[in-house]
């Protein structure tokens, strides 16, 4: 019912979430950065005084100031404590910028086949999503996309890999 | 690209009854393969000369591709390919242990089309198996080549062959962590590779409708991945409606009125139908875990998907409809992406069982499990139109390969792709 209409695609677009991922990478190779992920994210350990140069209300200053993401254990959408502690401080921040809108990325291992992977994605990004509405972010602020095991923040094959992959980050739009 | 370009001419007969003496049993599997003769194609005037060899080239590579046969070396052959034209020397076929012969000769036609008109021969009983002729235009000889060689299969092993078909995948390059994913289409030999999008958005498991003509895959456009339908005739791609999530895991019905894929909304994933020319929605499952998937019987009448409603990845059985979800895995592990085999007889899977990848078939009532290929980390299973035939993609690092398999296990070989490859979707044979 939902669906009358066939959208025509233009065949050319950008990814929208380049950026985001650039910005993945260079986190994940910092060394405050998610090395270790299933034991805290870190950055809100390393983060807490502001530095220089960083706009109020920016995703840089979600990444160094908040943590702009939070890890999964294996197959889980569950959140840890260590990812409710991150996602308190995303929340109070989100309030005190109001204007921000944000989209979840929800990511998965590569251990996991292509179509599931794609659907555990969209579950931890809803995990992270309602979470943060359950901590008075306004659900309209808050878009979720998944992708599956297509964005690996990291390439290792391993446990510490696994672990940094299996996650939601927060993007500002 | 239709079946009427190749059109069939004649039934070449030969002096002798035909009561096939050779014949190879495919169920054997690991077996000592067939020795047989492909000899040079006769062009009878100038326009068949670049195709003399050409063609016989086509059909030795499929014909060794599937493990079953042993082509000879030309060099041993001892009669010429002219003089095979008038008679066939069997005791000269028979003394460098040939067990089948293939001949074949290639003529203008006045219309500018070639007529492609080949043998087989049963060395040992001494008699002709097979003999066709078809018409074609120069540029489509491959096609014939393949056509010959699903005949020689079909007369060799009872089974039908599955070489005039074409592959989709999804060709890949770049880094980890920034893969660039490009829709491409090639034969399933290899030849005929075709890029259709250029790796702008990431696309993924892309699908063949029965006729061909169009495909479905997951694109991500604009920030929201959804299904989209590809024109093969016409290039042009179309999002599958409008949806409150993301839709994906795409396959079409066996008849192609429908296509039943995933929507994925409020961290939920439920199977759904769409009917392609009404466009109107059936949702076919309504739980709060993990469906998706799904792939249809060649009947149309059941869907098997996996869901993780029992707590974890398992394969399930329902109606077309929806009704009745049975589940049919039980091993330990996790068992994902079913699709059915178009013979109906078997479903094939991807396992996971203690940090390895395994792909497998099963029956549609749960019995008669069987692992065939294994490793880390590998998935994706597709059938090739006999239904004895599988591919699959395994990934190592940053390298992405699709391997053909027999469902014995037997003939484990890569498939020859434009660079890294995964997510293959083997086509029926084409129309």
């Amino acid at each position: 019912m939902f669906l009358r209409t066939i959208l025509m695609l233009s065949t050319v677009m950008v990814l929208a979430a380049c950026s985001s991922d650039e910005e993945a990478a260079m986190n994940t190779s910092m060394p405050a950065g998610a090395v270790g992920g299933v034991a805290g994210d870190g950055f809100g350990q390393g983060g807490a005084a502001p530095i220089g140069g960083v706009v109020p209300g920016s995703q840089q200053d979600l990444v160094v100031n908040v943590g702009d993401r939070v890890f999964f254990a294996l197959d889980q959408a569950d959140l840890t404590s260590e990812a409710r502690s991150t996602l308190d401080r995303q929340a109070a921040w989100l309030k005190q910028y109001t204007n921000v809108s944000i989209t979840i990325e929800g990511h998965a291992d590569e251990r996991g086949t292509r179509e599931y992977n794609l659907a555990l994605g969209e579950r931890r990004a809803n995990s992270v999503k309602s979470y943060l509405m359950s901590q008075g972010v306004d659900g309209s602020r808050i878009q979720t996309i998944s992708y599956g095991k297509e964005r690996p923040a990291v390439t290792e094959s391993n446990p510490s890999g696994w672990a940094q992959n299996r996650r939601g980050v927060t993007v500002v739009n | 690209m239709t079946r009427f370009l190749f059109l069939f001419v004649a039934a070449l007969t030969f002096a002798f009854p035909v009561h096939a003496e050779l014949r190879i049993d495919v169920n054997r599997g690991v077996s000592e393969p067939i020795p047989i003769a492909v000899t040079r194609f006769v062009a009878k005037d100038s326009a068949g000369i670049p195709l003399a060899d050409g063609i016989p080239s086509v059909i030795t590579n499929n014909l060794e591709g599937t493990g079953l046969f042993r082509p000879i070396d030309p060099k041993a052959f001892i009669q010429d390919e002219n003089s095979l034209q008038t008679e066939v020397r069997f005791p000269e076929w028979k003394s460098i242990n040939a067990q089948g012969l293939v001949t074949g000769a290639i003529t203008k036609a006045p219309d500018g089309r070639l007529r492609v008109e080949f043998r087989l021969f049963d060395v040992f009983g001494q008699q002709q198996m097979s003999g066709m002729a078809y018409m074609t235009t120069p540029q489509n000889w491959r096609r014939i080549a393949h056509i010959i060689s699903d005949e020689i299969y079909k007369r060799l092993t009872g089974e039908n062959g599955y070489f005039d078909s074409r592959v989709v995948y999804i060709a890949e390059s770049g880094p980890g962590t920034a893969r660039v994913k490009r829709l491409a289409i090639m034969d399933q030999d290899g030849a005929n590779n075709r890029f259709l999008t250029d790796g702008a958005n990431l696309v993924l498991t892309p699908r063949f409708s029965p006729n061909q003509h169009v495909l479905a895959y997951l694109a991500y456009v604009g920030g929201k991945p959804r299904v989209y339908i590809y024109d093969l005739q016409t290039g042009n791609q179309q999002v599958l409606g409008d949806f409150p999530g993301m839709t994906f895991a795409p396959r079409f019905s066996p008849d192609g009125s429908k296509l039943i894929f995933s929507l994925a909304r409020n961290g939920n994933t439920d199977l759904y139908a769409m009917d392609l020319s009404s466009r109107r929605t059936q949702q076919l499952t309504n739980d709060p875990n993990i469906d998706t998937a799904p792939s249809y019987s060649p009947d149309g009448s059941q869907i098997t998907f996996e869901s993780d409603r029992g707590g974890t990845q398992q394969i399930y059985v329902m109606s077309a409809s929806g009704g009745n979800p049975r589940r049919i895995t039980f091993g330990q592990g996790r068992y994902a992406s079913p699709v059915w085999s178009p013979r109906g007889d078997l479903i094939a899977f991807t396992r996971m069982y203690k940090g390895q990848f395994y792909i497998g078939v099963v029956r549609p009532d749960g019995t008669g499990e069987r692992l065939i290929a294994n490793g880390f980390h590998m998935e994706g299973p597709t059938w090739a139109p006999n239904g004895r035939v599988l591919a699959y993609f395994v990934e190592q690092g940053n390298s992405a390969k699709i391997y053909s398999v027999d469902i014995t296990g037997f003939n484990r070989r890569v498939l020859k792709t434009a660079g890294d490859a995964s997510d293959p979707a083997w086509s029926p044979i084409n129309p």
